[in-house]
């Protein structure tokens, strides 16, 4: 809290390297980094799916390069189940967190928050870039945890910081999803391969995680209620504002909730304590109490790990989605030359979700022998998510209806990010049901839903994202051809992959195993499981066309001026990049609202925020400015 | 200055609820600063609001530690209830009266008396340290009663409690020293209301310690 004499010019511009690209203060520099952390974790995350595919189709083939990497965990380069298993918990891990909660909130949202509010940077600029580097410390211990656990020499040393912490499992990770179940999860080393050092490093580097999201959140309110500029009313701020203040509000109120239960976690493990760890356990052939790698555990409760984690792990998929949400909306707006349609419902339908999204956790526990009538509660309030949800796509239908798209590729992305919220959210309606997750629950029919739903909507609305405000950020366009091609391959390749999950689900096929060679029942959908894997692969060949196209075009592609999709926001009125402080020693005054395109009388076919001239009623009803 | 748009037109969030900066809407004859400045007590306002959204992220993670307390409270028959330490009364009283010397430092900073504010400034401090002294005493006493983090979840949760607390008391120390290092007069009037932002914040947050250490003190010794 250092910063903070003068009213605009704060901290001025950074002259040195590592002031100026390393320990930056700049909200814009933390924006890239959140996204290049973004985009290294993501690579992480799809080499494992893919290693996973590799396993569920050509199960007991050899891959040499497995058995170099990690001879424990693969001899022979054939994978061990426990292997595979900690490949499950590790892409969960590090997608859910290090991916979609970084890139759509602590990216893009640290990037242009500020920007369209029209402040000249976050509220508190070096509490921002310590934000970052806690949650690239939480990214290095999740790292840590892969090769403490995969490499005998590396987990032989660690075991020396006490008995937790022995590992070389010959995994990559703790194994037990992203979810973490005790008394699993709260054992320690006793409990298997992976659940020693493996699992102290992920509760650690959760732990690390949560703190840097709360600084960031805290960061991004402060913001939004105190740094808005001149005219900037709560209802003319873009919708992707909205989107990430509730995100903001969301991982304020979830991630200490996840924290406090890690604590727990970790004392379970560490201390001795049995918050989570029932009495009378019987594992790997030792009774809870017999010795001294075992200690004697009484009365604790694992659902009640199960309520903290989601509690938190709830709104944790809104934070992935919101941002997707927001981002849609306005690009949508934007190539449809059209006001967003319904920008009050949309605001609510924002909130709504966010709101029912603490109220539903207990979704995820139809089957822990939760009541009955608790089950009912948290069914009718999950269903009831589906209304602001449906208010949202019908206000996009609503945007477009009419419209002349202009067809971009930002515009694909979004229009897929629409039609993928759909195919995953109609899924939601089936599983929020208690009777039917019954039938439903711990199947394929569930890992397909989430991943369209949360994973690869809120990947779409990201990527609609990158190609939309690219041109702001780097001050050059990213290849339009590229980009449709990586567009409709991967577009095409999600469905290929997510839509025979479900057909998978429903013949019955568990998530989390690590082969099905043995289960005669699903040998008929075999051929779907190849044809997964086959689309796998060229959709994760695919993103090798977005990486070139982002690190290409950076240097090499074609210049943009300073608004080259004509939109109306604060960030198209300066210049591409924007200066240190944003708008060049003057703060914009803002006249109109968000979304002003296609204005009768207007002179052109969208009217700035800051047009002054524009004698035009503002998108909200108000009468506009007077002279 | 104000125009006819700005009365009909109500502020987007009530300015005294300290929530933003509440401008009236479009207003493009107002001032001939243009937007080049900020309003200096709306800007140094972020600290209050910053200190009250901080406190919504604490409130949650020890509402989560409540309620893992009551749950497993209930969810076993081994519970077993601890004495008091005694000295725990003592702590209350220190800290409660740590509230009192924070807040008369802060009405003399109000009045700009720069160094009683200072003087009362470093009291609570010495007051807050000898709260830390005091828990880390009742600490003692229970290890001296044979009773450890791991020997029974009532202990697991008093260990677990009061260490998060005294970690986070520890952050409110560590605001006030940073306003005792600051305790300074200063003159130009957005470096005043920095100093009162941020005199605001540490006392919003150490009242809030406060008052969950008493809310603390009754979920362990008095809930059944």
């Amino acid at each position: 809290m250092s910063e903070s004499h003068e009213g605009v010019h704060r901290h001025p511009a950074p002259t040195s390297f590592i002031r100026k690209y390393i320990f930056s203060v700049d909200h814009k520099v933390i924006g890239i980094q959140y996204i290049m952390l973004a985009l290294a974790a993501v690579v992480v995350g799809m080499v494992m799916s893919l290693l996973m595919r590799l396993n569920l189709s050509w199960p007991g083939t050899s891959w040499p390069i497995l058995e170099t990497l990690f001879p424990t965990g693969a001899p022979g380069g054939i994978m061990t189940p426990e292997f595979y298993l900690s490949l499950v918990t590790m892409h969960g891990t590090i997608m859910v967190f290090f991916v979609l909660t970084t890139a759509p909130q602590g990216g893009f949202g640290n990037y242009f928050l500020p920007i369209q509010i029209g402040a000249e940077d976050m509220a508190f600029p070096v509490l921002n870039m310590l934000s970052f580097w806690v949650t690239l410390v939480g990214f290095i211990v999740i790292l840590l945890a892969i090769v403490v656990e995969g490499n005998q020499s590396i987990g032989a040393w660690f075991a020396g910081l006490g008995p937790s912490f022995a590992g070389g499992s010959g995994t990559v990770g703790p194994i037990g999803g992203w979810t973490g179940y005790a008394p699993l999860s709260a054992l320690g080393k006793i409990a298997g391969p992976g659940q020693g050092a493996g699992m102290n490093l992920w509760v650690i580097s959760i732990a690390i995680f949560c703190v840097g999201s709360l600084l960031g959140a805290l960061n991004f309110i402060t913001t939004l209620l105190n740094m808005r500029t001149k005219g900037m009313s709560l209802m003319r701020m873009p919708l992707t504002c909205w989107a990430w203040f509730t995100t903001a509000v969301l991982a304020l109120l979830s991630f200490p909730v996840l924290l406090g239960g890690g604590i727990l976690l970790l004392l379970d493990r560490t201390a001795g304590t049995s918050f989570f760890i029932p009495g009378g356990l019987y594992v790997s052939g030792l009774l809870s109490g017999s010795h001294p790698n075992f200690p004697l555990h009484t009365g604790g409760s694992p659902i009640l790990w199960q309520h903290l984690f989601w509690f938190f792990g709830h709104p944790e998929v809104y934070i992935a989605i919101l941002p997707g949400m927001g981002a849609t909306s306005h690009i949508l707006s934007t190539f449809a030359r059209k006001p967003v349609f319904g920008y009050r419902a949309m605001v609510f339908a924002i909130f709504a979700i966010g709101l029912l999204g603490f109220f539903v956790w207990g979704h995820h526990m139809f089957i822990s022998g939760m009541s009955p009538y608790s089950s009912i509660a948290f069914s009718i309030l999950t269903l009831s998510i589906g209304v602001p949800s449906a208010v949202k796509t019908f206000n996009w239908l609503g945007t477009l209806w009419g419209s002349r798209i202009r067809f971009t590729t930002a515009m694909l992305f979004a229009l897929g990010f629409v039609s993928l919220f759909v195919s995953g959210g109609i899924t939601g309606l089936v599983l929020g049901q208690s009777s039917l997750d019954l039938a439903m629950h711990d199947s394929y029919f569930v890992t397909a839903h989430f991943h369209l739903v949360m994973g690869v909507a809120s990947i779409f609305g990201m990527f609609a994202a990158t190609y939309f405000w690219f041109p702001k950020m780097f001050g050059r366009f990213m290849s339009e051809r590229i980009g449709r091609i990586h567009f409709w391959l991967t577009f095409i390749g999600v469905y290929a992959i997510f839509v025979p999950f479900h057909t998978m689900g429903i013949r019955g096929m568990p998530r989390r195993f690590s082969s099905f060679a043995e289960y005669e029942f699903l040998r008929n959908v075999d051929p779907l499981v190849l044809l997964v894997s086959i689309a796998a692969i060229i959709t994760i060949a695919a993103q090798l066309l977005f990486y070139y196209n982002v690190f290409l075009s950076m240097f090499k592609g074609e210049k943009a001026g300073d608004n080259p999709w004509e939109a109306t926001t604060l960030e198209w009125n300066t210049s591409s990049p924007p200066p240190h402080d944003n708008f060049a020693g003057v703060l914009p005054t803002v006249y109109h609202g968000p979304y002003e395109f296609a204005v009768p009388g207007a002179p052109k076919d969208y009217v700035m925020q800051t047009d002054i001239e524009a004698e035009v009623p503002d998108g909200n009803g108000h009468n506009g400015h007077k002279h | 200055m104000a125009t006819m748009v700005t009365s009909t037109r109500p502020p987007a969030i009530k300015k005294d609820a300290g929530a933003g900066p509440g401008f009236p809407g479009p207003n493009g004859n107002g001032s001939k600063r243009g937007g080049s400045f900020r309003d200096p007590e709306s800007h140094a306002n972020r600290y209050r609001i910053g200190m009250w959204v901080a406190l919504a992220s604490v409130t949650m993670m020890f509402t989560s530690l409540s309620s893992a307390y009551i749950v497993r409270a209930n969810s076993a028959n081994d519970w077993v209830s601890l004495p008091m330490p005694r000295v725990l009364i003592i702590s209350t009283i220190l800290i409660l009266a740590s509230s009192v010397t924070l807040e008369l430092a802060r009405r003399k900073l109000r009045r700009s008396l720069t160094s009683a504010y200072t003087q009362w400034v470093v009291i609570t401090v010495m007051l807050g340290v000898a709260f830390l002294a005091t828990q880390l005493f009742a600490w003692r006493q229970l290890k001296a009663w044979g009773l450890y983090m791991s020997s029974n979840p009532h202990s697991s949760f008093f260990y677990l409690l009061t260490g998060a607390h005294a970690v986070h008391l520890a952050g409110g120390l560590i605001g006030l020293s940073f306003l005792w290092l600051r305790s300074r007069s200063v003159t130009s009037e957005s470096a005043v209301l920095t100093k009162q932002a941020s005199a605001d914040a540490v006392t919003i947050y150490w009242h809030f310690m406060d008052a969950l250490w008493i809310y603390l003190f009754l979920l362990l010794f008095l809930w059944r």
